[in-house]
Formats: C-alpha cells, sequence, structure tokens
C-alpha cells in the first residue's frame, strides 16, 4: 500500500515536472540570471515588489551558471528558445536576437539621455536607434593594491601618472622584502589586457574600421606581460595554467594577502568588502599610464529584452520599471555596482556600505570613467570584441608557457581572428 | 571447504529482495501488454516479432543518435554561424581541408589549425600512457585480489568505489589536492622539498592527467579481469604444482593465456574510453598549461559551443574524423568478441 | 588450525595465492597487504579529505599547511563592546604572550584589550598576533548555498529524471537485447553493428545536432528533453545480449512448446533470469543520470524544471570558484553515491563481475 502511493506520488510530481511552465492564468516573464554577488537577492526583492504593483505579471529568475550564459543561452537563442530578458555580457556578440523596446516603453528620450553610451554596445552595426535594455552594472578595469603589505614594506605607492613598469618595480620589491609568492597577478582575460595595451598605443581597429589586434602598442604590452611571467612578477599558476580563453581570476589570492597588486576591476569591489573586511587595507588605484593614455576598459553586464520573447508589451512595462531612476538607485547602490545610469552617475548612488575602502575604490572607479580612451569604448562596442580578447589571451597564455614565441603568437592571434571572423560573415 | 562462489550467493539474495518489491506493478504492467502483443505475433508471425522488440529501441536510438550524427555531418559540410541547416552556406570539403592544411604533420605548429593537431598528438600520448598502465595497475590488482586474503570483498569494493563518481566531482576532488597550497605540497615541504605547481608544468599536468583518470576508471577494468581469473578452474594450477612448476612460469603459462580474452576487452575498452577523454582532465587542467592537455574532444567542444564564434562547421568536421577513429577502434572490438565468442 | 590447513592446501595451488598456510610469511604477501593498505588509502583518502575540507571556513581553507580539522577563530565578549571581538596570541614587545581581542585594526597596528582588563587597549603590530582557533564546523557552506535555491524541487527533478530514465532505459534495452539475442533475423549483424559502432560516441561531440532535435520536438524545458535522449543506450544494449545469449534455449523451446506468445517468453522467462545484468545496467544508469551536467545544462533553462547538477553549480558566477561552497556542494551529490555503494557494494561489484563482459 505504502508502496503504491509512493509510486503515484512519483508519477504525479512527474508528470506535473514534465508538463511545466503551462496552464497558468496570468503572464509569465522568465529572466536568465547569473550572480556574482547579491545582485540576484536585490533583484528578486525588486521584482517581488513589481509583482505586488502587477498581480497579472509573474516573473521568474533563472539563475544558471555563468558558464550556461556564454555557451548555452546564444545556441538556446538561434533556435528560437530564449526566455524574455536575460543578463548578458557578450553584449554585442548576442545583439542579433536582442528585442528593440521603443514602441513599448513610455518614454525612449528618457532612456536615451540616461543610458545614451551604453546603449550603442548592444546595437547591431549600423544601428542608431534599437533599445534594448540597460546596464545591471557598468565595470571598469583597474588594479588593486595590499595597501597593507606596502606600509609593511615601507614601499612608497607610485603616485598619478606611475607606469606599469614603475608599479612592477614596486609590487616586486614589496613581495620579496615580505617573502610574498605573488608581486603582482593579472586576470586570465584579454578584455583586462586591453586597457593597458591602449595605454601603450594600441589601436586595436585600421583605418577602415576593421579589427587590427596586432600592432606596436599591443606589441609592447605583451612583451612585458610575457617578460613578467618569466621573472617571476606575474605567476604562471594564472596564465599559464588553463588553455584557450578560459578565464582565471586571482581574487581568491589576492583576498588571501597573496598578491600586492591585483589587476581585475571594479565588480570586485563587493566581494572584497565581504571576504577581506578590515583584514588589511585593499586599495583601488587608478589605471597605470602608458605613452598615449592612462586608460582601463569599461564594460559589464546587461539585462536586454530578447526577440524571443511572447509578451512585449509586458517585457517593456516591467523595463519601464526596473531602469527607474528610483529603482536603479535601490539597486546600485545595495550591489555596490557602477550605476550604468548617467543621471545617477553625476548625482551620485548612496552605497550600501560603512566600509571606508569599498567606498574608496567606488570612487576611484567611477572617477576613472571620463578618463576611459575612445578606443576602448570604440572596443567594447564593436560586435566581435570577444574574438579579438579571446585570441589575445589564448594565443598570449601559449606563448608564456613556451609553446609558440610571441612573434607566432602575433600572427596566430591575426590568424584567429580573420578565421573566426570570416566564418561569421561566410553567411551574411 | 569445496569452492567457494561468492559471487552467486549474493546474487540470489538479492534478486530474490528485488524480485518480490518489483514483482507485482511489473506483472500487472507487463501482463496487460500481453494481450496486444499476441494480436500483432498472430498478425506478423514469430518470424518478425524481433523488429517488434526493437523498435522502440532503435526510435529512440535513431532519434536522438543517428539523426543528429547525420545533422552533424550536414554541419561538417556547410559554414558559417547559423544554426539551423537551411540557413548555412554550403561548402563541400572546405572544413575538412582547413584541418588537414599542414606543412608538416609532425609538427603541430606548421598547420593551419595548430590546436586540432595538437590535440591529436597529445591524446595520442594520453592514450598510450593510461591505457598501458591501466591495463598492468587492474590486472596487478586483480591478481592480488585473486589471493586468499582477508576481507577480500572490502578491498574489491574499495577500489571498485570511484568508478561510481561522476568526472567532475573526480578532478574536483583531486584539483583540491593538488593546488599550490593543496595537501599534497603540503606533504612535499613537510619532507623537506621545494613546493610544486603542478599544473604549470607540462609533464606533472599529464601525469595527473593520466594519474587521475586511472584511479577513477581502475576498478571497473579490476572487476572484469577479476571475473576471468575466477573462472580459470582450479585443477589446472593443482596439475602445475604437482608438476612443481615454477610460479612465474604459471603466470606465463596458464593464467596469462586463459586470462587473455578479458584482457583484450579491458584494453579494448579502455583504449575508446581514452581516445574520448573529456570532463574529467577538462575541469581538471582546463587543457593547460598552454595546450599541453587539451585533448582532441575538448578543442571539438572548445570550437563548436565554447567560442564566441560557435563554428558548429569546423567542430563537426574533428568529430567526424574522430568518429571514424572509434568506429574502426569499436570495430576491433568487435571482432576481438566474435573471437571470444567463438572460442 | 586443521580447517585452515585444508582450505589452504585446497587453494596453494592457485597462481600467486595464498599464503602458506600456518608457515612464515611469503614476501608476496607482505607486498599483498602492503599494496591493499595503500590501495584503500588512495581510493579513500581524496574522497575523505574533500568532506573534511567542506567543513572549513573560507580562512581555514586558505591555510598552509592545511589543519585537518575544520577550525575557526575563538570570538570572545568583552564588556563595553557590544560585538564579540576575535581572540589572538600575541607576543609582547617583552616577549612575554598574552591573550588579547582585537578591538580594530588600522594599517599595520592593531588595536586590542585584554578581556579580563577592557579599561585599557593596547597598540599591537598585526605580525605579533596570531589568532586562536578552536574546532569548529563551517555549517554555513551547506547552508547557505542551499537556501539560495529552491533545493527540494531539484532534488525532486534530479530523481523524476533518474528515476523515469532508469526505468524508460531498463525497458527498451532489455526489449531490444532479447530481440538481437534469441532470434536468428535478417539485419541482425546489421544492427549489432550499429549498436557496437556507436557504443562509444560522447555527447560532447553532438551537442548541437541533438540539441537541434530536440527543440524541434518542442521538448526543450521539459525533463523528457533530459530523460529520452540518453534512453537508448547502446551499452545497456550490448550487456544485456552478451548475458542473455548465456541461458538456455531450451527453456525458451519448452515455453514455446506451451503456446506461450513471445512476449510472455521475454517477461516471463528472459527478464527473471537476466536480472542480475539488469540490475548492474540499472545501477550504471541510475549513476550516468544523477551525474549529468553538460547536456541538462544545455537543454534545462528553468528552475523549476532544474536537475540537482545544474541547481548546485548555479551560484558559481563570472567571478571566481568559492572552493568553501564548490567542495561542499559536491559533497551533497556525493551523498547519494555513497549511500548507494554502502547499501548495494557488494551486489555491484559482484554482479559486474559475473556479468562483465562474457
Amino acid at each position: 500500500m505504502k508502496m503504491r502511493l509512493c509510486r503515484a506520488l512519483i508519477f504525479g510530481t512527474a508528470a506535473l515536472g514534465l508538463m511545466a511552465g503551462s496552464a497558468l492564468a496570468e503572464t509569465e516573464l522568465r529572466i536568465t540570471w547569473y550572480n556574482d554577488g547579491n545582485e540576484g537577492e536585490v533583484m528578486r526583492g525588486i521584482l517581488d515588489r513589481y509583482e505586488e504593483a502587477n498581480p497579472e505579471v509573474k516573473v521568474v529568475l533563472d539563475v544558471v551558471p555563468y558558464k550556461a550564459i556564454l555557451e548555452s543561452l546564444p545556441v538556446q537563442l538561434a533556435a528560437g528558445e530564449g526566455p524574455d530578458m536575460a543578463r548578458v555580457t557578450d553584449l554585442g556578440g548576442l545583439s542579433e536576437h536582442y528585442l528593440d523596446l521603443t514602441p513599448y516603453i513610455s518614454d525612449p528620450s528618457y532612456w536615451e539621455s540616461n543610458f545614451g553610451p551604453f546603449l550603442k554596445w548592444k546595437r547591431q552595426p549600423g544601428d542608431d536607434k534599437a533599445i534594448s535594455g540597460f546596464m545591471t552594472q557598468l565595470t571598469v578595469t583597474g588594479p588593486y593594491v595590499n595597501k597593507t603589505l606596502f606600509e609593511q614594506a615601507g614601499v612608497a605607492l607610485p603616485g598619478e601618472g606611475a607606469t606599469w613598469d614603475d608599479w612592477a618595480a614596486a609590487s616586486r620589491e614589496v613581495a620579496q622584502k615580505l617573502d610574498i609568492p605573488i608581486p603582482m597577478a593579472w586576470d586570465r582575460s584579454g578584455h583586462r589586457v586591453a586597457g593597458p595595451a591602449i595605454s601603450m598605443g594600441a589601436k586595436m581597429f585600421d583605418e577602415n574600421g576593421e579589427p587590427a589586434l596586432v600592432d606596436d602598442g599591443l606589441k609592447a604590452m605583451a612583451a612585458k606581460l610575457h617578460e613578467w611571467h618569466q621573472d617571476g612578477t606575474m605567476p604562471k599558476e594564472l596564465w599559464g595554467s588553463v588553455s584557450g580563453s578560459q578565464y582565471l581570476g586571482a581574487n581568491e589570492d589576492f583576498a588571501n594577502a597573496n598578491v600586492a597588486m591585483y589587476m581585475s576591476g571594479s565588480w570586485q569591489i563587493p566581494q572584497f568588502a565581504d571576504k577581506i573586511g578590515d583584514a588589511f587595507d585593499w586599495w583601488a588605484v587608478p589605471a597605470p599610464c602608458g605613452p598615449e593614455a592612462c586608460t582601463g576598459m569599461p564594460g559589464g553586464a546587461a539585462l536586454v529584452a530578447l526577440n524571443t520573447s511572447e509578451h512585449p508589451e509586458e517585457v517593456g512595462k516591467l523595463m519601464d520599471y526596473l531602469s527607474s531612476e528610483d529603482v536603479l538607485n535601490e539597486f546600485y547602490g545595495k550591489t555596490l555596482f557602477i550605476p550604468g545610469h548617467l543621471g545617477l552617475a553625476a548625482s551620485g548612488v548612496e552605497f550600501d556600505t560603512d566600509d571606508p575602502r569599498a567606498k574608496h575604490a567606488l570612487e576611484t572607479f567611477a572617477a576613472a570613467v571620463p578618463s576611459i580612451s575612445p578606443t576602448a569604448f570604440d572596443l567594447q562596442g564593436y560586435v566581435n570584441n570577444r574574438v579579438m580578447f579571446n585570441a589575445l589571451i589564448s594565443r598570449l597564455g601559449e606563448a608564456i608557457v613556451g609553446e609558440l614565441t610571441l612573434e607566432e603568437a602575433y600572427d596566430r592571434m591575426s590568424q584567429d581572428i580573420e578565421q573566426q571572423i570570416a566564418e561569421k560573415q561566410r553567411d551574411g | 571447504m569445496a569452492h567457494r562462489t561468492p559471487v552467486e550467493s549474493d546474487e540470489i539474495r538479492f534478486g530474490e529482495r528485488l524480485n518480490a518489491i518489483a514483482a507485482w506493478p511489473v506483472r500487472i504492467l507487463f501482463g496487460l501488454l500481453d494481450a496486444p502483443f499476441r494480436a500483432i505475433q498472430r498478425l506478423i508471425g514469430i518470424g518478425r516479432m524481433p523488429y517488434i522488440f526493437l523498435i522502440p529501441n532503435l526510435a529512440f536510438f535513431g532519434l536522438f543518435v543517428i539523426v543528429p550524427l547525420i545533422i552533424n555531418f550536414a554541419f561538417s559540410v556547410t559554414g558559417g554561424d547559423e544554426l539551423f541547416l537551411e540557413d548555412r552556406v554550403y561548402v563541400g570539403g572546405e572544413q575538412y581541408s582547413y584541418l588537414a592544411d599542414c606543412d608538416n604533420f609532425l609538427d603541430p605548429q606548421s598547420c593551419r589549425e595548430d590546436r586540432f593537431w595538437r590535440g591529436i598528438y597529445n591524446t595520442c600520448i594520453f592514450v598510450f600512457f593510461q591505457v598501458t598502465f591501466m591495463v598492468l595497475f587492474s590486472l596487478i590488482t586483480a591478481l592480488i585480489l585473486n589471493r586468499e586474503i582477508r576481507g577480500r570483498g572490502f578491498f574489491r569494493a574499495a577500489f571498485f568505489f570511484p568508478v561510481l563518481l561522476s568526472p567532475v566531482v573526480v578532478a574536483l576532488i583531486w584539483k583540491w589536492i593538488l593546488l599550490r597550497d593543496g595537501v599534497l605540497n603540503a606533504g612535499l615541504t613537510s619532507l623537506g622539498f621545494e613546493r610544486i605547481l603542478f599544473f604549470v608544468d607540462p609533464n606533472w599536468s599529464m601525469f595527473w592527467a593520466i594519474f587521475v583518470s586511472i584511479w577513477a576508471h581502475m576498478g571497473f577494468y579490476t572487476l572484469i579481469l577479476l571475473a576471468g581469473l575466477q573462472a580459470i578452474p582450479p585443477d589446472l594450477y593443482e596439475a602445475a604444482e604437482m608438476d612443481g612448476t615454477k610460479r612465474e612460469r604459471v603466470f606465463w603459462r596458464i593464467t596469462l593465456p586463459l586470462l587473455w580474452p578479458n584482457l583484450l576487452v579491458v584494453i579494448v575498452l579502455a583504449l575508446i574510453k581514452a581516445v574520448q577523454i573529456f570532463d574529467e582532465v577538462f575541469v581538471l587542467t582546463g587543457g593547460g598549461p598552454g595546450t599541453a592537455t587539451q585533448f582532441i574532444v575538448q578543442y571539438i567542444y572548445t570550437t563548436g559551443f565554447a567560442n564566441q564564434v560557435q563554428n558548429f562547421g569546423l567542430a563537426a568536421a574533428a568529430s567526424v574524423v574522430l568518429g571514424v577513429v572509434l568506429f574502426v577502434l569499436t570495430l576491433v572490438q568487435l571482432a576481438v568478441t566474435r573471437r571470444k565468442e567463438d572460442a | 588450525m586443521a580447517d585452515a590447513q585444508t582450505v589452504s592446501t585446497g587453494r596453494l595451488s592457485q597462481m600467486l595465492t595464498a599464503r602458506r598456510g600456518g608457515k612464515s610469511w611469503h614476501w608476496t604477501d607482505v607486498f599483498t597487504y602492503a599494496y591493499l593498505a595503500f590501495g584503500v588509502c588512495l581510493m579513500f583518502g581524496p574522497v575523505i579529505w574533500l568532506a573534511l575540507s567542506s567543513f572549513k571556513t573560507p580562512a581555514g581553507l586558505q591555510e598552509f599547511p592545511p589543519t585537518l580539522l575544520p577550525l575557526g577563530q575563538i570570538e570572545v565578549e568583552v564588556e563595553g563592546y557590544e560585538e564579540a571581538l576575535p581572540l589572538f596570541r600575541v607576543t609582547m614587545e617583552d616577549g612575554s604572550v598574552r591573550e588579547l581581542a582585537q578591538v580594530r585594526r588600522i594599517g599595520i597596528i592593531a588595536q586590542m584589550v585584554d578581556p579580563a582588563d577592557p579599561g585599557t587597549s593596547l597598540r599591537v603590530p598585526i605580525d605579533a598576533r596570531e589568532p586562536i582557533r578552536e574546532f569548529r564546523v563551517a555549517w554555513e557552506n551547506y547552508t547557505n548555498p542551499l537556501e539560495r535555491f529552491n533545493f527540494v524541487t531539484y532534488l525532486n527533478n534530479s530523481v523524476i529524471v533518474t528515476v523515469v530514465a532508469t526505468l524508460v532505459t531498463l525497458l527498451i534495452n532489455s526489449m531490444a537485447a532479447f530481440g538481437l539475442a534469441i532470434y536468428e533475423f535478417r539485419g541482425r549483424n546489421a544492427v549489432m553493428l550499429f549498436v557496437i559502432g556507436t557504443l562509444m560516441i560522447p555527447i560532447t561531440i553532438i551537442l548541437v545536432p541533438a540539441y537541434l532535435v530536440v527543440t524541434q520536438l518542442n521538448m526543450v524545458n521539459t525533463l523528457w528533453a533530459v530523460i529520452l535522449p540518453g534512453a537508448a543506450t547502446p551499452t545497456g544494449v550490448f550487456l544485456l545480449r552478451q548475458y542473455m545469449l548465456t541461458l538456455p534455449r531450451d527453456l525458451i523451446e519448452a515455453a514455446r512448446m506451451d503456446k506461450a506468445s513471445e512476449w510472455a517468453i521475454y517477461w516471463r522467462i528472459v527478464l527473471p533470469l537476466s536480472l542480475p545484468a539488469i540490475a548492474v545496467l540499472a545501477i550504471f544508469s541510475v549513476m550516468w543520470r544523477w551525474n549529468d551536467f553538460l547536456w541538462p545544462l544545455v537543454v534545462l533553462n528553468r528552475s523549476e524544471v532544474y536537475t540537482l547538477q545544474i541547481g548546485l553549480n548555479a551560484f558559481q558566477g563570472e567571478l571566481d570558484v568559492q572552493w568553501h561552497y564548490v567542495l561542499a556542494m559536491t559533497v551533497v551529490t556525493l551523498i547519494p553515491v555513497a549511500l548507494v555503494f554502502a547499501f548495494l557494494q557488494r551486489f555491484i561489484t559482484t554482479g559486474i563481475a559475473s556479468t562483465g563482459m562474457k
């Protein structure tokens, strides 16, 4: 008897599960989302209030591993099986699947004036009108230092206008004096290299606007990185361990005071505030300089509407709510994200932290935005930028472990980019 | 005390229990199906009944394996980044010739698609060492477990345990041990050695890739060999002992020849499994350093799925090449099992 | 003793076999037990280490050399301070060692108080202090991620997928194996060739085409998309067929004489006799389905149909590997495997040995 009940239960729930997502009277909107920190919880709270005010709409946040955003979502979108909205980072690459919200939002001019420069990142080449979403966070790449280690070693922080060489030398000195295993670490990511390369004079595009990754500026930065890996300034564990374009960060090592200087970006702030607390002074410093500029790379994640949605009206309405100044003020404030809303950027967001280090870091990165090189903005807005980043990091990684010489790596980078873009353009 | 058969007693007890639990719903279900099947049998005759039994399996198989294989082949002769076949551009053998574009096939660096060729060479090295040591250690373990030892059941289970773990878990377990601050390095430093950054050194990475995959799968092959050892009639050994034959000689003259069919199955199975190695090593080493442990399946996965431009065509072409290799290997296995059946 | 003697003489003859009963140990006996002891450590050690580590705090995980047991810093209530303060062992300038609680840290100087004398505060360089720790289990490694999502739903989905998929697999595989083992018919060799030829195609290489098929069948975001594609396993057909080939044919002939239908022969005679092989396939099927990750990740993107493997990985963001969560969640997925193993291990190992590729 017990068995039978059990069986009935299992199959009953099986049938339910198998028919998931049908037979609901209200409109259901699905957002595919990933989390780096607490943003999912904050967003859920905001959505709960929206649902209360709009009982006919239900919004479901489907949290996936970031891997699924990068790998599965594009295939799902191409097959027409996507959700209504998604939080994505490959802004240009997925743009053919975005929904133009212009007809569905109440005030397109609000979007233009507050999200203007970032709307461009989500448009397809040749389009200058579409509005498809807003930045859940704007990010700027830049370095952090462990100021406590510098103080303990008695090494002064290089000041305004210091070059990457100055910083590398200072980090080495700190590590040597205190016996720290890693003087300087960079995220294993082409996006992280792009800013410093532009500072060294890399142009990224030729005069026709076609991608031209390898030039003297890039070579100058790549050669430095190569050398730093050989002389022990940078650890081979990050760039020289995995293959291809896989991401690896040094945030854990930095949080454990194993790293004097860490090149990453503004998105680490909430995590560091949480993890490091006051164990040491982690300090964001302005992007070091090269002969051409002192720039980081802008970037970030956007919440976009997708053209697979069957409820564009409701999506537009929800987007109106989420993008409103009050809601975004709350969202950015609680998540400690740099606002991707010009009005809020100008007036300043009330960040929900008492941590002086976090506050300082947020100020430093926000202050870095105006000094970002136009080349960096163009690169971030370029549809195939990830092809360039991936070619850069994977080939540089192979050069660092000695599989390729630097010259061979440069050739392979150009060849990779050329081949992938050609493949993409084959069918127009 | 006669020749003990631990296998059967367990089996029967468990079988009875399972029968008792599952019998009646199964009986009702299958009983209900009896009438329709009887009707079909009357309609088409006994001679065609095997097709009826095959249909459900073949239907699923065709739908989810054969059709994708055909689509995969179609991908390999088309280009572009579109998903639906009708949107893709026919390019003929271009993807294949791109893969084969080499000045010197022995030097991946001279190839257009250097990573594909490095994947092939890495796979060859991996397969050679992994299969050799897998078979060697499985054999030693099986021989030892075949001895009269206390707690044989426990030891047999201990060696089998990792077979049940998922590849991701296996890789995470070992990665956690092998990290810079991992327990293995703690052991090394306490013995006065320098720390080793295992995943930065190509040779160490390859070593651990091989070691971990052997660790995870050895138990399965050990059991197959153990079954073979236990099937060898004891009187053969008794006769050999009467003649005063040396142990080593007994091993080479009796054990190995009689174990050979099982050993062949183990070799072929291990070979096929090794060629398609992916998840374990991917999570463990990420294919690095550089491309030192990037194997052929990882190349296909990255090219067709994980890159920004998902190059389905090139990945499909590479997988067709892999498929042909695997097919040849399985044909070898077929021949082996055939010979065994005849024997 | 006499009994032992007979056992050993009976077995002595087996190649590289028993120790010579009663006499001194042969070197092979020493080697045998040394090998086995080492093997057990090697097989279980890593898993136990993983389980122990999963109870450590993030700080504890980063420690080098690692401690065997999970430790946490002691915190003490000090009069005049609202929150509990972390306790340190401090080497003072005069060389004496005191236990002090830390109020705050400014730069490289820590401000500390003696819990016994909260009135006076002391300034101590931070490298002169060392945290005092006690045995503490970091349950939050488990509770935090489990609270963040709907664990029960995911568990339920995983169980449904595993159970339904295994039942479907057993049914259709055993039918096909029956057809291939019992009958001589046209095309049998072709089908066998097909089965064996595809025995070893990894799903990874047909991921995208298989996804296309699933979308065309409208199965995306249903559990069927995970259950059905892997059901017709060539491995299962192969294993069952090889076992069924060994069954005595006269039983089947006798049943036919009694006018039993072919279906009845299948389920009344052949199936019960093949139970050991079916059970082995069942165990493998359960393991495959329970551990499946990449394929569900592609075809399931709505949280109400997530399986445990996807759900447990959902906290992995763009940024980092949070080892304390990864280890804890790995242990969670390991628990059912460990249970299956603990209860069924004798049966699994003997079953495979008896069916294993006969």
